[in-house]
C-alpha cells in the first residue's frame, strides 16, 4: 500500500514527461508511437537491450545513492562527478601499481581504493562545512573542476602510454579485472559489458537501506538532515554527521570506478563519465532519496540511455537528445509534484 | 452584526464544523474558545471566505451573503488577522498595508496619500506605528498592530483575530487588549479566537465555546467563570488549580555557581534539591533560554563562565549526550525546533537522545537498532502519557501541540531523570493536557526528581514551583515564596523594578 503510494507520483511524472515528449516528437516530424516503441523495445529486448540497460544503470545507482545519502543528512552533494573521477584515477593507479598481485588481493584492494579515494575527496567539502560553515554546494562544484584537472594532469604526465593519441592511462593488471556477468552466469552472452559491479550496486542499495533505517549511525544522519537543532538536542554532533555523511556519499560515488575501471575499460580514461554525478542528482530526486527508489530510477535512466541510441539511429529526424529532453521533463514534473503534493497536503490538514 | 447559521464543513471524512451557530453583536468583543481542533479557526475562516461552507449561511447585518473569497469578506467590512503574519519583511509598513490594494493609478503608486491615511488610522486607535518603518525593524507586537492597520485600512468593521496573543509577551498583551477595547468603543466589532481562559474573561463581552466542531455554549462573559468555560471546552470537570503536597526536598542535585555568558547571563547562582520544583519566572528573552540550554549542555563550554555541578560532580565541560546519560532530562521550550523530528514517526522521536544505547540498540555498544523494543517502548510512552492518536508509526507532525508535548515529556520522563530541565511545558497546549502535564510534573517531583521549571506563564510557575526565582536581564534578581508572593510583586521584579 505504502509502496503504491510512493510510486504513484514518480510514475505520473514519467507518464506526463512522455506525453509532452510526444508533442516534441510530433513537432520535429516523427511518429511518437513508433519512436517510443523503438525506445522501449530496444531497451527491454533480451539479452542485449536489458543487458545494456543494466550496464548503463550501474554507475547511476552508485551516484544516485551517493546523492541520496547526502540529502538524508541535509546536504546537497553536487560533487559526485569529481569524486568518481578521482576514484577512477586512483583505482586505475592501484591496478597498475600492484598489477602483479593475485586477484584475491588486488580486487579487494582496488575496490577499497575506489571507495576510500571517493570518500576522501568528498570529506574535504564536508570538513569545510563543519569547520567553517562554507556551503557544500559551492565547494563540491569547485572540487569537480579540481578533480578533472588533477586526474588529467597526472595521467598526462605519468600514466600515458607513449604514442597513445587518447588521454588515458595504461591498462591495469589482468588480475584486477572483475568478471563480466556473461562469464559467470549461464544464459548471458559474454559480449555484454554488464559485470559484477551491477551486483555490487544491488548489494549497496540493500546495505544502504539497512544502514540508514536500521542502525544508530543512520538514525543520526537522518535526524541531522530532518532537524539539526533537534539532533543537537539529542546529543548528536551535527558537525561529525556532516563530515561522516559526505564521506559515505563520496565513497558511494567512488564505487562507480568498480564498474568503469575494474569491470569495463580496465584503465583510466579521461572523460569516461557522461556526467554520471549530475545525473545521479536526478536519479535521487526521482527515487525520493530512498535506495529502492534510486534503484528503480537508475534502471529507468539506464533504459532511456540504451533506447536513445536506437532512436538516434533508426528514426528519420529525432536524435538521441530526445532522451535528454525526457530526462529534463521528468525532473520538471517531479519538482512540480512537490508543489502539487504540498497543496494537496494543505487542504487535508488545515482545520 | 455577524451571524453564522448552521455552518457545516467537512475536510475529507473529518467533520470540522457541525451545524455551527454564532451570533456576534455589533460593537462587542466576542471570544470564540475551544481546544485545538475544536473547529473555531475553521468557522472563522469560513466567515472570512477562506473556506466555503458545505451547508449553512452567513448573515451580515441580518442579510444573507455569499462569501466566496476574502475579497468578498473585505467588501462586506470583515477583516482577519492570522496567527502567522503575512508581511513582507523588507518592505515598509505603508507598502505592506497597501499591498494588494495599491492606491493611485496603475503607473504611479500613491504612497504619500496612503501614508497619510495610515498615520491618521494609527493615531485614531493610538497604535503608534510609523508608516515609513520597515517591517524587519519592528517587534512582534508592532507587526501585529500593522496587521490590524491592514484590516482597518481596508475599512473593516468586523475584525477576526486568530490566537492574537500567542506571540506576545504579557506586557504586549496588556497593551494589545487596551487597543482592542479602544476599537470596540469606537464602534468596531472584534472576534478573538483563543484557548486561554483568562484572556476570555478579561477582554470579551460575550463568548462562544466550541468542542469537536460544535458550539457547546454561548454566554455573556459577565455571567460565566473559568471553571464553567473549562468544563464546556473539555467536556468534563477540569482542575484549574494544581493539587500538590508540600515538597520534601532532599540532597542538592544541581548546583549552579556564577554561571555567565557574554551579554546573556551574568553570575547566576542557585541550587535545586531532589524532590523540589524550582521555578524561574521572567519576561521572555531575559536569559531563560540560554540558562536552560547551558545546563543541558547545548552551549559550547568555551562561551560560558562559572561552574555547574550535578550530584557533586563538575559537569561544566560535558556535552549534551554525557549530561543526559547522567540523568539530566530536558523538555525544550520550542518543541518544533528542538524537541521533535516532525517528519519522523513517533517511534523514532521516542528514542531521540537515547538512540545509541539500550534499549534502542540490540546490544551494549551495538550499532543495530532494535525495532521491536523501540516500538514496545514507544507504545508504553504513548499509553502512559496519553498521546493521541496512539499510533507510533504516525509522523510527529500529525499530532496536535498538546500531544506532541506529551510525547516529549514522556520520552524525557522515561530516561528516568534525576534532574528535569523543563521550559514552557504547556505553551500552545490544551487545557485538558495542561492539567495532565502539571500532574505528571508534580508526580515526578514526589518521586524524588529535582525539577527546574521555566515558564512565561506566571500562573503556571507560581502554582507549580516550591521555590520561585525571578530572572531579569540575565541575572537572578530575587527569590520569593510562590505561596505568599503577590503577582504584582513578582511582576515588578520581572521588569527590573524591584529586587527581592
Amino acid at each position: 500500500m505504502k509502496l503504491i503510494r510512493e510510486l504513484t507520483f514518480p510514475l505520473i511524472a514519467i507518464f506526463a514527461a512522455f506525453l509532452v515528449g510526444a508533442i516534441v516528437i510530433t513537432a520535429i516530424g516523427d511518429d511518437p508511437i513508433e519512436t517510443y516503441s523503438l525506445l522501449i523495445g530496444s531497451a527491454l529486448s533480451w539479452p542485449d537491450g536489458i543487458g545494456y540497460t543494466l550496464f548503463y544503470a550501474t554507475p547511476l545507482i552508485f551516484t544516485g545513492l551517493a546523492v541520496a545519502v547526502g540529502f538524508r543528512c541535509g546536504l546537497l552533494n553536487i560533487g559526485a562527478e569529481g569524486q568518481l573521477t578521482i576514484a577512477a584515477f586512483a583505482t586505475a593507479w592501484a591496478g597498475i601499481f600492484f598489477a602483479n598481485s593475485s586477484a584475491w588481493i588486488l580486487i579487494p584492494l582496488t575496490c577499497l581504493v575506489a571507495i576510500l579515494s571517493g570518500a576522501a575527496w568528498a570529506t574535504v567539502p564536508g570538513v569545510l562545512k563543519a569547520r567553517f560553515g562554507s556551503h557544500e554546494v559551492i565547494n563540491t562544484i569547485m572540487m569537480n573542476f579540481i578533480a578533472a584537472g588533477v586526474a588529467s594532469a597526472l595521467t598526462q604526465t605519468y600514466f600515458k602510454e607513449p604514442g597513445d593519441a587518447i588521454l588515458e592511462s595504461g591498462p591495469i593488471g589482468n588480475s584486477a579485472h572483475i568478471p563480466r556477468l556473461g562469464q559467470i552466469m549461464p544464459g548471458i552472452p559474454a559480449r555484454l559489458p554488464l559485470n559484477v559491479a551491477f551486483l555490487v550496486a544491488l548489494v549497496a542499495c540493500a546495505l544502504l537501506y539497512v544502514f540508514l533505517w536500521r542502525t544508530k549511525w543512520g538514525y543520526e544522519i537522518r535526524a541531522t538532515g530532518a532537524n539539526p537543532s533537534a539532533a543537537e538536542y539529542g546529543g548528536i554532533s551535527v558537525k561529525k554527521q556532516i563530515v561522516f555523511a559526505m564521506a559515505v556519499s563520496g565513497g558511494l560515488a567512488g564505487m562507480v570506478a568498480i564498474n568503469e575501471v575494474l569491470g569495463y575499460r580496465y584503465r583510466y580514461y579521461q572523460g569516461f563519465s557522461p556526467q554520471y554525478g549530475f545525473t545521479g542528482i536526478a536519479v535521487a530526486l526521482l527515487g525520493r532519496n530512498h535506495p529502492v527508489g534510486v534503484l528503480l530510477a537508475a534502471l529507468f535512466f539506464g533504459a532511456l540511455t540504451r533506447g536513445g541510441l536506437f532512436v538516434d539511429i533508426f528514426t528519420e529526424k529525432v536524435s538521441k537528445d530526445l532522451v535528454l529532453i525526457l530526462q529534463a521533463l521528468v525532473i520538471l514534473f517531479v519538482a512540480a509534484e512537490a508543489l502539487f503534493r504540498r497543496r494537496l497536503g494543505k487542504n487535508q490538514t488545515q482545520t | 452584526m455577524l451571524e453564522l447559521r448552521n455552518i457545516t464543513k467537512r475536510f475529507g471524512n473529518v467533520l470540522a464544523n457541525d451545524r455551527v451557530n454564532v451570533v456576534v453583536r455589533t460593537g462587542t468583543i466576542h471570544a470564540i474558545v475551544g481546544e485545538n481542533g475544536a473547529g473555531k479557526s475553521t468557522a472563522m475562516r469560513i466567515a472570512y471566505g477562506f473556506y466555503r461552507a458545505d451547508e449553512g449561511e452567513i448573515l451580515v447585518d441580518g442579510n444573507p451573503h455569499k462569501i466566496h473569497s476574502p475579497h468578498d469578506a473585505i467588501a462586506l467590512g470583515i477583516g482577519m488577522v492570522h496567527q502567522h503574519f503575512m508581511l513582507v519583511d523588507t518592505m515598509t509598513v505603508a507598502e505592506n498595508i497597501v499591498l494588494g490594494a495599491e492606491p493611485g493609478t496603475a503607473a504611479a503608486l500613491d504612497v504619500i496619500g496612503a501614508e497619510k491615511r495610515i498615520r491618521a488610522l494609527s493615531d485614531e486607535f493610538r497604535l503608534s506605528i510609523d508608516p515609513g518603518a520597515r517591517i524587519e525593524h519592528l517587534s512582534v507586537g508592532q507587526q501585529q498592530r500593522v496587521e490590524l492597520l491592514k484590516a482597518l485600512y481596508r475599512q473593516a468593521r468586523i475584525l477576526i483575530l486568530d490566537e492574537p496573543t500567542a506571540v506576545l509577551t504579557p506586557q504586549e498583551v496588556d497593551e494589545f487588549f487596551r487597543i482592542l477595547r479602544r476599537m470596540r468603543d469606537q464602534g468596531k466589532t472584534v472576534i478573538i479566537i483563543t484557548h486561554k481562559l483568562e484572556e476570555v474573561l478579561s477582554i470579551s463581552d460575550e463568548v462562544t465555546v466550541m468542542r469537536d466542531g460544535r458550539v457547546v455554549g454561548q454566554r455573556k462573559t459577565a455571567e460565566t467563570n473559568a471553571a464553567e468555560l473549562a468544563r464546556l471546552m473539555v467536556g468534563r470537570e477540569v482542575l484549574l488549580r494544581v493539587q500538590k503536597q508540600p515538597a520534601t526536598p532532599a540532597e542538592v542535585v544541581l548546583n549552579v555557581c556564577r554561571l555567565s555568558m557574554k551579554s546573556r547571563l551574568s553570575e547566576i547562582s542557585f541550587s535545586v534539591r531532589a524532590g523540589e520544583i524550582v521555578g524561574i519566572a521572567g519576561v521572555e528573552g531575559n536569559g531563560q533560554t540560554e540558562l536552560i540550554e547551558a545546563l543541558a549542555g547545548l552551549i559550547q563550554p568555551s562561551r560560558l563562565g562559572g561552574r555547574v555541578e550535578f550530584q557533586g560532580k563538575d559537569i561544566s565541560l560535558l556535552n549534551a549526550r554525557e549530561r543526559k546519560e547522567m540523568g539530566i532530562a530536558h523538555v525544550p521550550e520550542d518543541r518544533h525546533r528542538r524537541g521533535l523530528l516532525l517528519e519522523s514517526s513517533l517511534a523514532e522521536n521516542s528514542i531521540l537522545g537515547i538512540h545509541y544505547r539500550e534499549p534502542a540498540v540490540r546490544r551494549r555498544g551495538g550499532i543495530m537498532l532494535d525495532g521491536t523494543r523501540i516500538r514496545t517502548r514507544a507504545e508504553q510512552v504513548i499509553r502512559e502519557f496519553d498521546v493521541r492518536p496512539p499510533d507510533c508509526e504516525l509522523p510527529a507532525r500529525a499530532l496536535s501541540g498538546g500531544n506532541q508535548q506529551k510525547l516529549i515529556i514522556g520520552r524525557e520522563f522515561k530516561l528516568p531523570p534525576k534532574l528535569l530541565l523543563v521550559s514552557q511545558p504547556t505553551r500552545g497546549v490544551d487545557i485538558g493536557a495542561i492539567e495532565f502535564i502539571h500532574r505528571k510534573l508534580v508526580a515526578l517531583r514526589d518521586s524524588g526528581c529535582a525539577v527546574l521549571l521555566v515558564s512565561a506563564e506566571l500562573e503556571e510557575v507560581t502554582a507549580l514551583a516550591d521555590r520561585l526565582m525571578v530572572i531579569y536581564d540575565g541575572r537572578i534578581v530575587g527569590e520569593v515564596d510562590p505561596a505568599w508572593a503577590s503577582k504584582e510583586e513578582i511582576g515588578l521584579m520581572m521588569t527590573g523594578g524591584l529586587r527581592g
